[in-house]
């Protein structure tokens, strides 16, 4: 079985994001770009179910900008067999790019796709489900837990008051959760056998899909700012505050 | 208009996070909602104020609310309305993704305002900026933030109850268990006060030292991350950009730094109390009220002050 893993380039994690002044957008010019860190979950999955025997080869895919080809990069330094980009230019919706997925989904083949369960950016949390959606599939979305076995795969959820367990026909889709596993860091020898794993270029107009966005942008503000607050002394000083101040006990 | 909003449950309760929905579908038109499961929970939609028809999928396939019946039943409903809003719940990312998938639109999650019926403000990168979004799609399909939209009071409506017919679906998922995990106190999501505790806790016996404080002030007991990872509780107590958003009337950080992740999740709490041993931890910037000190020392005299 082949895994397919999505992965995207984001402004790192630990970088506090600046909003353009004309409100357009927000900075990512000279910022520290790097992989998604649901990404990275998703890739190491991967890895492990190859390492393990259920899989026999990952291919990682990421679609946006010709830079995109670092992130790819750092998912064959993790273990990744081989890898595509798909020029779309920049931030594409997840609806686009769960459809240029599914042409990719057509073209491969794969017995599962795993996804981040949410890119940090835009914080959209869509993509895997949209391409569930499309090619008919089961999904098993928010996964703290994978087993493949007998041509199914149980995966074990986060919901609200706990976790739930589903169990999917394959091929299906996953998308990881933060606690599914803890991703490797890539050696130094395997950043460098990397360079040399292929890295397929493809044109998201040559696979047909219309990348043209639904949703426009009509301004990015920053968030209303907390007044500062005070430094207190006593415990005592504290309840007084809350009860007669703020009064919220 | 007409906006269809699944009204998720949980015990045969209906969610607080999805009358909140309720109340931001209002502001778009006219109020239908879907429910699966029992004809009682079906009962209770239709006394949920605002709401003028429920229609019950009653068929056992969608008693667990799985992905892949729900959205096809949601897509073939779809035709009638205008928009269909979910809270954005774990049910609610789930599903209507994938409805929105299978009508051919970008779904548009987490919303925090509505300015017309098609812009709408949502937070992105962690809530460090806020986008103003207008959709092009016919049909809006949006999930929406509760802590940003007030509860519709679940009674005073008498809505009419419709019982709709299942749809057909692949059959490639199979619901196998649940584990809730039991617990007194209120909803993290929906509490009043929530109290949270970090990676300053330092154990996950030392973290029940939260517990006479949380009951002193009837809260919920939320954690940050860090505080999960090191298993000190479990994951579904985590606030923060992966975990819950909340914003309750005031939100106590104990041995909490602040990263952004975590921020993200209560920044938005009317008042906000952080105790933390290190007086330049980041959670002291957001914070109406901070006390550098040993958590351990703070918290039993917090709760003796209380008490007097």
């Amino acid at each position: 079985m082949k895994i397919l893993v999505p992965v995207k380039r984001v402004v790192d994690y630990n970088i506090k994001p600046r909003v353009k002044a004309d409100g357009s957008g927000v900075e990512t010019t000279g910022v520290k770009m790097s992989m998604n860190p649901f990404d990275e979950i998703a890739v190491e999955e991967a890895v492990r179910l190859r390492e393990k025997g259920a899989a026999t080869e990952v291919v990682a895919v990421s679609i946006g900008v010709q830079q995109a080809q670092d992130t790819l990069r750092t998912a064959l330094a993790m273990g990744v067999d081989r890898a595509i980009l798909v020029l779309s230019g920049e931030s594409p919706e997840p609806l686009a790019v769960a459809k240029v997925l599914r042409k990719l989904v057509e073209k491969e083949e794969p017995g599962l796709v795993i996804l981040g369960k949410q890119a940090i950016d835009d914080d959209m949390n869509a993509t895997g489900q949209m391409l569930a959606g499309l090619l008919g599939w089961g999904q098993g979305t928010f996964a703290s837990k994978v087993e493949v076995a007998d041509g199914r795969v149980l995966v074990s959820r986060e919901i609200d008051g706990g976790a739930e367990d589903v169990s999917l026909s394959l091929p299906a889709i996953i998308t990881a959760d933060l606690r599914l596993n803890e991703p490797r860091y890539a050696s130094l020898p395997n950043i460098m056998k990397a360079k040399k794993k292929p890295l397929e270029t493809l044109q998201a107009a040559d696979l047909g899909v219309d990348m043209a966005p639904r949703l426009t942008i009509v301004s990015v503000a920053e968030p209303a700012s907390r007044q500062a607050g005070e430094k207190l002394g006593s415990v005592a000083e504290l309840v007084e505050k809350l009860r007669n101040e703020a009064k919220v006990i | 208009m007409t906006a269809l909003v699944l009204l998720d449950h949980e015990s045969g309760q209906i969610r607080k996070a999805a009358l909140s929905a309720v109340t931001a579908a209002a502001r778009l038109g006219d109020v239908h909602v879907l429910v699966t499961g029992d004809a009682s929970v079906a009962q209770a939609a239709a006394a949920v104020a605002g709401v003028s028809k429920v229609l019950h999928a009653a068929d056992a396939r969608y008693t667990h609310e799985l992905a892949e019946p729900l959205a096809a039943l949601i897509a073939s409903l779809a035709p009638a309305y205008d928009h269909i809003v979910a809270s954005a719940g774990a049910a609610g990312k789930n599903v209507l993704p994938r409805a929105a998938a299978l009508l051919d639109v970008q779904p548009i999650p987490d919303v925090i305002a509505i300015e017309s019926a098609d812009t709408f403000v949502r937070p992105i990168y962690a809530g460090n900026a806020l986008a103003t979004v207008r959709s092009s799609d016919a049909k809006k399909v949006l999930t929406v933030r509760s802590a940003a939209f007030d509860a519709a009071p679940a009674e005073g409506g008498s809505a009419a109850i419709e019982t709709v017919a299942p749809v057909d679906s692949a059959d490639v998922s199979r619901f196998e268990a649940v584990r809730l995990s039991d617990s007194e106190r209120p909803d993290l999501e929906s509490a009043r006060v929530v109290v949270s505790g970090g990676r300053g806790m330092q154990s996950e016996e030392k973290f029940h030292a939260l517990d006479p404080l949380a009951d002193t002030l009837g809260a919920a007991v939320g954690a940050s991350r860090a505080a999960v990872d090191a298993g000190f509780v479990p994951n579904e107590y985590q606030v923060g950009q992966t975990g819950k958003i909340v914003a309750p009337e005031l939100y106590m950080a104990f041995g909490i730094s602040g990263a952004i992740q975590h921020l993200a999740g209560m920044k938005d709490s009317r008042v906000i109390v952080a105790v933390n041993k290190d007086p330049e931890a980041p959670i002291f910037q957001v914070a109406d009220y901070g006390l550098v000190g040993d958590l351990f020392e703070v918290v039993p005299q917090l709760v003796d002050a209380l008490k007097k």
